[in-house]
């Protein structure tokens, strides 16, 4: 029965690995597995790093309860700055000293980009990473890196077809984020448009180190557009809408989903400035009342007041942290073969699970061909209070 | 023509953020010769603080009075606790405290009170009086604000006994201390003024870019741009800089061909070219050293 066991295994990862016949299960003991991951506890991007605390919090209960199968869960989360050469440094220790079983949610579209070729030859998964960027599905040239989270250019082509089919004689602003990050949603946004790319009147970027974007803001304005499109994160987002408002300009007003928090960016931008405001979004918002009583949020909002007492409840990513550190539990408590191929295969392997904090309607779903675990989203229009979904579930894979 | 008019306003706006920066800065290089790298986080630092005690007390203007009163006092512990040890110690070891200084306040606030964007209320009434698209009321009242500041700071300088030692002892410490100026409190206090400074500057444009720990980090490459163009040494050139600066960027980028992409590299290219062609900026004076 063993035997059989590991023969299967070693089918499962010499299919995966295209060859190399030996059952790798590094890190994985019949008593504990070793995850490690890289989070920017420090530097620019630190506002993430509730994301990594969220995980540790769940795996330390999870391990009070007696872990996964028997097995007690050791995550190591080591600190990149969010800088790319350190994430390399990190993870290497991780791989190589540590011994990990294989990295779960780093952070960072650059820092993981830096690991993406290392962790593929050396055949360690990098799953579940914490980016929206389009290049973590392709499992023919890279079957040990898998996204999470539904990819910036599907959410821009679900803004292009909304503009196209709502607005008559649309006249397009964009403002974008000059980074991987802002030109992927907007190319994104470009090929939703298809041959209709000269309905954009004005385009600009900011950078994030720019003070302010009222200057972008007051130029968008004068390009007569009646349609905008904010591809900005919460801190510029909030001060692109209130300037708008400020000045008078009532645009058709689409959101990207990264600043959709009503805590982070509608609140400091004014609550009334923000009434109409459109996005897409995949995950419920905490600060929004129409989820208090749906099963998930209590699930998750027990699981806060029980772990992390003191944290900010109106910070969406504790929402995010808990969500994919269940979606790892379920891979691995339904997980047979425990060697990095098969924790590979299984994750591939996801059928219709349903998140506590993800939307009703949007499923998990992935397989050996598919590295999207979630591509779905819905519509959203800001009602001065909270969002309001309209429209159905429009999954980005149909 | 309504463009034009908002782009040059809105630039004066942020401008006297620069310039409240660029004061800062300009007052520690006085005294020490060297830029104080720490400026905008302690600024925002200082904010944060603003923002706790508006939370507890719910009102905006005691909350800002009393964040600038303990600015004022931790610059002057920090000159006495941090600096001063380091006085005598070549530029290279000061630059590093300073630096670190920058790393300590900014992961402190973020330990404090976390990453997520807070909202710090204008210290201005919303209604001004008159209606206008072209400039809100916060950004009318900023800019009136800093002016009246640099006053302040000049009439300070100018006519009291304190003043005048301060400026004394920057300018030439042996003889001051010759004549019974204490040059190392004046030192101290320079940074405590510097910081009460800062502070201003924080919680005014905090409902601008929004209270975050990075607020600051943009800020402060336009501050030192400003500080060196109107000159290093003369603090009414740095507010006058700041300003310039404030507005030539708006204008840069729209009117630029292609500038909407330039802005930090209008801000670079101006401190370089200060340096290379004016180094003592445009209101500064050259120091001569007699050697």
């Amino acid at each position: 029965m063993k035997l059989k066991r590991i023969l299967l295994a070693a089918a499962a990862a010499s299919v995966l690995s295209g060859g190399a016949a030996v059952a790798d299960s590094t890190g994985i003991t019949d008593t504990s597995i070793k995850i490690g991951n890289t989070n920017p506890y420090s530097g620019p991007a630190s506002a993430y790093s509730v994301i990594g605390k969220a995980i540790s919090a769940y795996f330390k209960e999870l391990n009070t309860q007696g872990g996964i199968n028997g097995r007690t869960i050791e995550f190591i989360s080591l600190d990149d700055g969010y800088s790319p050469p350190r994430t390399v440094q990190q993870v290497r220790k991780l791989v190589e000293k540590e011994k990990i079983a294989f990295l779960f949610q780093s952070l960072g579209t650059p820092t993981n980009s830096a690991i993406h070729k290392y962790m593929n030859q050396k055949k360690v998964p990098q799953l579940f990473v914490a980016t929206g960027a389009s290049k973590w599905g392709q499992p023919e040239k890279y079957p040990w890196t898998m996204g999470f989270q539904p990819t910036y250019d599907v959410e821009g082509e679900i803004y292009a077809k909304y503009v196209l089919e709502n607005v008559e004689n649309p006249k397009i602003a964009v403002l974008f984020q000059n980074d991987d990050y802002g030109k992927d949603y907007r190319d994104g946004f470009l090929r939703g448009l298809g041959d209709k790319k000269d309905l954009i009147v004005s385009m600009l970027p900011y950078e994030t180190t720019d003070p302010t974007v009222d200057s972008q803001i007051l130029a968008l304005k004068d390009s007569g557009a009646n349609v905008f499109v904010n591809i900005s994160i919460p801190k510029f987002a909030a001060q692109a809408i209130r300037k708008a408002c400020e000045i008078d300009w009532k645009p058709l007003h689409l959101l990207n989903n990264v600043s959709s928090s009503v805590s982070a960016t509608l609140k400091p931008a004014g609550l009334e400035c923000s009434k109409d405001l459109i996005t897409a979004q995949w995950m419920k918002d905490p600060t929004d009342p129409q989820w208090k009583g749906t099963a998930g949020y209590q699930e998750w909002s027990a699981w806060m007041d029980k772990n992390l007492p003191d944290a900010d409840r109106g910070d969406v990513n504790y929402g995010l942290g808990y969500n994919v550190s269940k979606l790892l539990h379920h891979v691995l408590d339904n997980c047979e073969d425990m060697t990095r191929a098969g924790i590979m295969a299984c994750a591939a392997n996801v059928k219709d699970l349903e998140l506590p904090m993800v939307l009703p309607g949007i499923l998990v779903n992935t397989s050996p061909t598919d590295f999207y675990p979630i591509q779905a989203a819905q519509l959203s229009k800001f009602d001065g209070e909270k969002w309001a979904l309209f429209g159905s579930v429009i999954d980005a894979t149909k | 023509m309504d463009l034009f008019l908002q782009l040059t306003l809105a630039g004066l706006a942020i401008g006297s953020i620069y310039a409240c920066v660029a004061l800062a800065v300009v007052m520690i290089y006085q005294a020490t010769d060297h830029f104080n790298f720490a400026q905008g986080e302690m600024a925002m630092f200082s904010t944060f603080v603003a923002w706790a005690l508006f939370q507890a007390t719910g009102s905006i203007w005691l909350a800002f009075v009393l964040a600038v009163a303990a600015s004022f006092i931790a610059g002057i512990i920090i000159e006495r606790v941090i600096v001063k040890p380091v006085e005598s110690a070549p530029v290279f070891n000061q630059i590093i405290v300073f630096i670190g200084l920058l790393m300590i306040f900014n992961n402190l606030a973020g330990w404090f009170w976390e990453h997520t964007t807070k909202t710090l209320p204008s210290l201005f009434p919303e209604d001004m009086g008159f209606e206008s698209t072209l400039i809100s009321s916060h950004n009318l009242g900023v800019i009136v604000f800093t002016l009246a500041l640099l006053l302040v700071v000049f009439l300070f300088f100018k006519f009291t006994k304190v003043g005048l030692a301060m400026k004394a002892a920057a300018a030439n410490p042996d003889s001051a201390r010759l004549v019974g100026v204490s040059v190392g409190w004046m030192l101290a206090l320079g940074w405590g003024l510097a910081s009460a400074i800062g502070a201003v500057g924080g919680v005014l444009v905090a409902p601008i870019v929004f209270l975050e720990p990075n607020m600051m980090s943009g800020v402060l490459l336009y501050g030192f741009a400003g500080a060196l163009f109107g000159g290093v040494n003369s603090p009414g050139g740095a507010v006058a800089g700041g300003l310039i600066v404030g507005v030539l960027e708006n204008w840069a980028r729209q009117y630029v061909p292609g500038g909407s992409e330039l802005g930090l590299t209008f801000a670079l290219v101006l401190i370089v070219g200060v340096l290379m062609f004016k180094p003592a900026g445009l209101f500064g004076r050259v120091v001569v050293k007699r050697v």
